[in-house]
C-alpha cells in the first residue's frame, strides 16, 4: 500500500474510485479514476458531486494526466485531484502546478526530497492551476493590485 | 540582446541546484538509470558511444562575447578543447563526465545560459532566423517572439512529458533561413493591413518520416500568440501517439488527423484557453522588445590604424562569398565558416571561439549568432571594418570562403560519436570537402547545399539538402544513399533517393558526377536545385548508374 501525500485538509473519500466508463452509469459515485486515454472533459457535467478524481500514471513518461488535471481545474473542479501510480518526486512541482493536490506514488516519497522539490523554484513563467502568480504578473503588477 | 532579470536568473540558478541534487541521487543509487534518464535528458545530457554529451541551449542562436568566451572555457576545462555547433543553433560537448555536469551548468548560469530542455520529450530550445534584426526583408525582429516562447516553454508544467520532442522556429520574412516548415511548429511573423500577427505551420519534421508542415492558421494576433501555441501543444499532448516512438511526433498526428481536423481541435482548445487569461500582457512583450534595439558599436581606432588583409584576392573572394546585406546603410552581416577544407563541420576549438568572441565584441556590437548551417554569423558589421575583421579571422583559420557552397556541408556527428548512428558522417563530409577543394569547382558550382546524416533520424537534414546523403548499415557495412532536390528554404521540398547506395569512396564520386552534370546542363542563372527541378531525376540517374 503506497503512502498518501495530501495537500488538503478535508477527509479523504473512503470508497474506491470507479472508471470513467462505469461512472456514466453510477451518478452516485463520488470517486472516479481517469486513465491516460480517457477524456477528462467527459466528467465536466458531473463535477459538482465528484469529491475525488484519481489520475493514473502507469508510466511517468506519459504526460497526458497533466492535461487532464488542468482541464478539470479549468472547469472549476475543487475536489481532490490525486496522481497515482508511477509518480516520482521530480514531477511533484509540475503536478502541483497542474492542479494535483494529492499523491499516491507506487514508491513512497522521501520527506526531505518532497520538501526540496516543493521549495526549489520560487517562481514560474506560466500561470497554472495552483494559483501562484506567473513571473509576468510580478514584472507588471496590476495598477490597482 | 536579451538580458536576464532577477526572475530569469533565479530560474537557472534553481535549475543548477536541482540538477546537482539529481546527479547526487543518481551517483549514490537513490535514482535508477531509468528514472534518471528523463531528468538528465531534460537537461541536455545524453549518454553517447564514448562519454556523456552535453547540449547547451543558445536561445535563437544569439550569443554575446562573454557567453562565447564561457563556452570556450568549458571546452577547455571539461572537454577536449573544442565544441560542436549544431543545426538547432546550440553547442554540444562530446566528452563530458557526469560528475562535472552540475559545475558546467553553474558556469553557464553565471553568463545567463543553461541546458534546460535541450533534449527529452519536451519543448526544445527555440530557434530563429540568424539574420533577425539585420535582414532587410523582415516585417519585424522575430527574436522578441522567440524569447516570449522561450519563457513560456521553460518548465511548462503541462508539457514536460510529451509524446516526443518538440521543436519550434520563428522567422519574420518571406525568405526562410531557419528551415521553419521542417519544425514541429514553424512560425512566420506577418503583417496584415498594418497589424502584426503570426502564421502557424504545424507538423513538419525530418526523421524517418519527413514532412513539410501545413499552414494551420494564417493569422494569430500577437496578443494571442502564446495562447495559440498552448492550444497546439495541448491537442498534441492529449492525442499524439504514445504506442510507437517512431510515430509519436506531432507530424504523424497532424498527418493522421488531417490538417483540417487538427485545426478544428486546436481552434476549439484555443477558444477555451482564451477565456483563462494565460497570455502575457502587452507590457511584457514591450519589455522584451526593448532588449532588441539597433546595434551599438564599440569605439574602434581610426580605420587608418587598422591592418588590411595581407592577401587582397583572398579577401575579395571571402567578401563575395560570406558577406550578406544588412538593413542599415553601411552595415553588413559576415559569416564565419566552420567548414574549413577537410574539417569537421560545426566544430570550433576554444581558441577559435575566443577569436569569434573578440570579433563579435569589436566588430559586431557584441553579438554573434549560431546558424542552423553550423556556421557563426556576425550580424552587425560596419562595412569599413571588413578588412580588419577578415585579417583576424584568416589568422585563426576561420576565413574559409564557402557560404552555401558545396564545401559548406551540414553533417551530424554520426558513428564517430552518436549511439544511434548507422554510419559515419564526418569522414564523408571531409572527403567531399577535400575533393571539391582540389578540383576548385566549389565557387563555380555556386549555391549547392549538401547535407549528410548518419542514420534515418536525419539530424544532418539530408532530406532537405539540394544534395542529401544518408548513411545506412547494409549487412554490416556502411552504405550511403544519395538524395537530390531537397530544400529547407521558402521553396521547401524533400529530396528523392537516386537509386542504389554507394560505399564511402563511391558516394564522393557520385556527388562529383551529379555536380558535373549540373555544370554541363545548367542554364543562365540556375542553381543546382533549379537545374534538377527543370531536368528531373532521369538524367542524374543515367549519369550515376547508366
Amino acid at each position: 500500500m503506497a503512502e498518501l501525500l495530501r495537500f488538503r485538509d478535508d477527509e479523504p473519500v473512503d470508497h474506491p474510485a470507479v472508471t470513467v466508463d462505469a461512472f456514466g452509469g453510477q451518478a452516485n459515485a463520488a470517486a472516479v479514476r481517469v486513465e491516460p486515454g480517457d477524456d477528462a472533459r467527459a466528467l465536466i457535467p458531473h463535477l459538482a458531486h465528484i469529491r475525488l478524481v484519481e489520475v493514473n500514471f502507469p508510466a511517468f513518461t506519459d504526460g497526458r494526466g497533466y492535461s487532464a488535471a488542468r482541464i478539470l481545474r479549468e472547469a472549476g473542479y475543487t475536489g481532490e485531484l490525486r496522481a497515482v501510480g508511477d509518480v516520482l518526486v521530480d514531477q511533484l512541482a509540475f503536478m502541483r502546478r497542474c492542479g494535483f493536490d494529492a499523491f499516491e506514488p507506487d514508491q513512497p516519497f522521501d520527506d526531505g526530497e518532497v520538501r526540496a522539490a516543493m521549495s526549489r523554484f520560487p517562481h514560474a513563467y506560466q500561470p497554472a492551476a495552483a494559483g501562484a502568480q506567473p513571473i509576468w504578473v510580478l514584472r507588471h503588477p496590476p495598477a490597482n493590485g | 540582446m536579451y538580458a536576464y532579470d532577477q526572475y530569469d536568473q533565479a530560474m537557472v540558478d534553481a535549475r543548477v541546484a536541482e540538477f546537482r541534487d539529481q546527479v547526487a541521487r543518481r551517483l549514490d543509487g537513490r535514482l535508477s538509470e531509468d528514472q534518471f534518464k528523463p531528468l538528465r535528458l531534460m537537461n541536455g545530457l545524453y549518454l553517447q558511444l564514448h562519454a556523456y554529451m552535453l547540449r547547451v541551449a543558445i536561445p535563437y542562436g544569439t550569443l554575446n562575447a562573454r557567453q562565447m568566451r564561457a563556452l570556450a572555457d568549458i571546452a577547455e576545462q571539461y572537454d577536449r578543447g573544442y565544441g560542436h555547433f549544431t543545426t538547432r543553433q546550440n553547442i554540444q560537448y562530446n566528452w563530458i563526465k557526469l560528475a562535472d555536469a552540475p559545475d558546467i551548468l553553474a558556469d553557464l548560469a553565471r553568463v545567463e545560459m543553461h541546458a534546460i530542455q535541450t533534449s527529452g520529450n519536451c519543448i526544445r530550445n527555440i530557434s530563429a532566423d540568424h539574420l533577425a534584426g539585420a535582414a532587410a526583408d523582415e516585417v519585424c525582429d522575430p527574436r522578441p517572439y522567440a524569447e516570449l516562447l522561450r519563457q513560456w516553454s521553460s518548465f511548462h508544467p503541462e508539457f514536460s512529458a510529451l509524446p516526443r520532442k518538440f521543436k519550434i522556429a520563428v522567422i519574420a520574412s518571406e525568405a526562410d533561413r531557419a528551415a521553419m516548415r521542417l519544425h514541429d511548429i514553424g512560425i512566420r511573423m506577418v503583417e496584415r493591413e498594418g497589424t502584426l500577427g503570426a502564421q502557424f505551420y504545424v507538423g513538419g519534421g525530418m526523421g524517418r518520416t519527413p514532412m513539410i508542415a501545413p499552414l494551420i492558421r494564417d493569422f494569430v494576433p500577437v496578443d494571442q500568440f502564446i495562447t495559440y501555441a498552448e492550444a497546439c501543444l495541448r491537442v498534441y499532448n492529449r492525442h499524439g501517439r504514445r504506442d510507437n516512438k517512431y510515430k509519436a511526433r506531432i507530424k504523424i498526428l497532424v498527418h493522421e488527423l488531417g490538417a483540417d481536423e487538427y485545426r478544428r481541435q486546436v481552434e476549439e482548445e484555443f477558444a477555451h484557453l482564451l477565456t483563462l487569461g494565460i497570455e502575457p500582457p502587452r507590457a511584457e512583450l514591450e519589455r522584451i522588445k526593448a532588449h532588441f534595439g539597433p546595434p551599438i558599436h564599440a569605439e574602434l581606432p581610426p580605420l587608418t590604424a587598422q591592418a588590411g588583409p595581407s592577401d587582397p584576392a583572398a579577401f575579395a573572394e571571402w567578401r563575395a562569398a560570406n558577406v550578406l546585406p544588412h538593413k542599415l546603410p553601411g552595415h553588413v552581416a559576415a559569416v564565419i565558416s566552420l567548414k574549413p577544407i577537410g574539417g569537421i563541420p560545426g566544430d570550433a576549438t576554444a581558441e577559435q571561439m575566443r577569436v569569434i568572441a573578440d570579433c563579435a565584441a569589436l566588430y559586431s556590437a557584441d553579438e554573434c549568432r549560431v546558424m542552423h548551417t553550423q556556421n557563426i554569423l556576425l550580424p552587425h558589421v560596419r562595412e569599413a571594418d571588413l578588412p580588419a575583421l577578415y585579417a583576424r579571422l584568416a589568422d585563426a583559420g576561420l576565413a574559409t570562403a564557402n557560404l552555401d557552397q558545396v564545401g559548406d556541408i551540414i553533417a551530424c556527428p554520426g558513428l564517430d560519436y552518436c549511439s544511434l548512428a548507422n554510419a559515419r558522417s564526418i569522414p564523408v563530409a571531409q572527403k567531399i570537402s577535400q575533393r571539391f577543394a582540389a578540383s576548385g569547382k566549389g565557387a563555380a558550382l555556386g549555391e549547392l547545399k549538401l547535407k549528410i546524416s548518419g542514420c534515418i533520424n536525419a539530424c544532418g537534414h539530408h532530406h532537405a539538402g539540394h544534395i542529401g546523403i544518408l548513411g545506412v548499415d547494409r549487412k554490416g557495412t556502411e552504405n550511403y544513399q544519395l538524395l537530390l532536390g531537397g530544400s529547407e528554404a521558402e521553396d521547401a521540398a524533400l529530396g528523392k533517393i537516386t537509386g542504389p547506395g554507394f560505399d564511402e569512396d563511391g558516394i564522393v564520386d557520385a556527388v562529383e558526377t551529379v555536380a558535373d552534370l549540373y555544370l554541363a546542363r545548367r542554364e543562365a542563372g540556375e542553381r543546382f536545385l533549379d537545374t534538377y527541378r527543370r531536368l528531373g531525376m532521369e538524367p542524374f540517374k543515367e549519369a550515376l548508374y547508366g
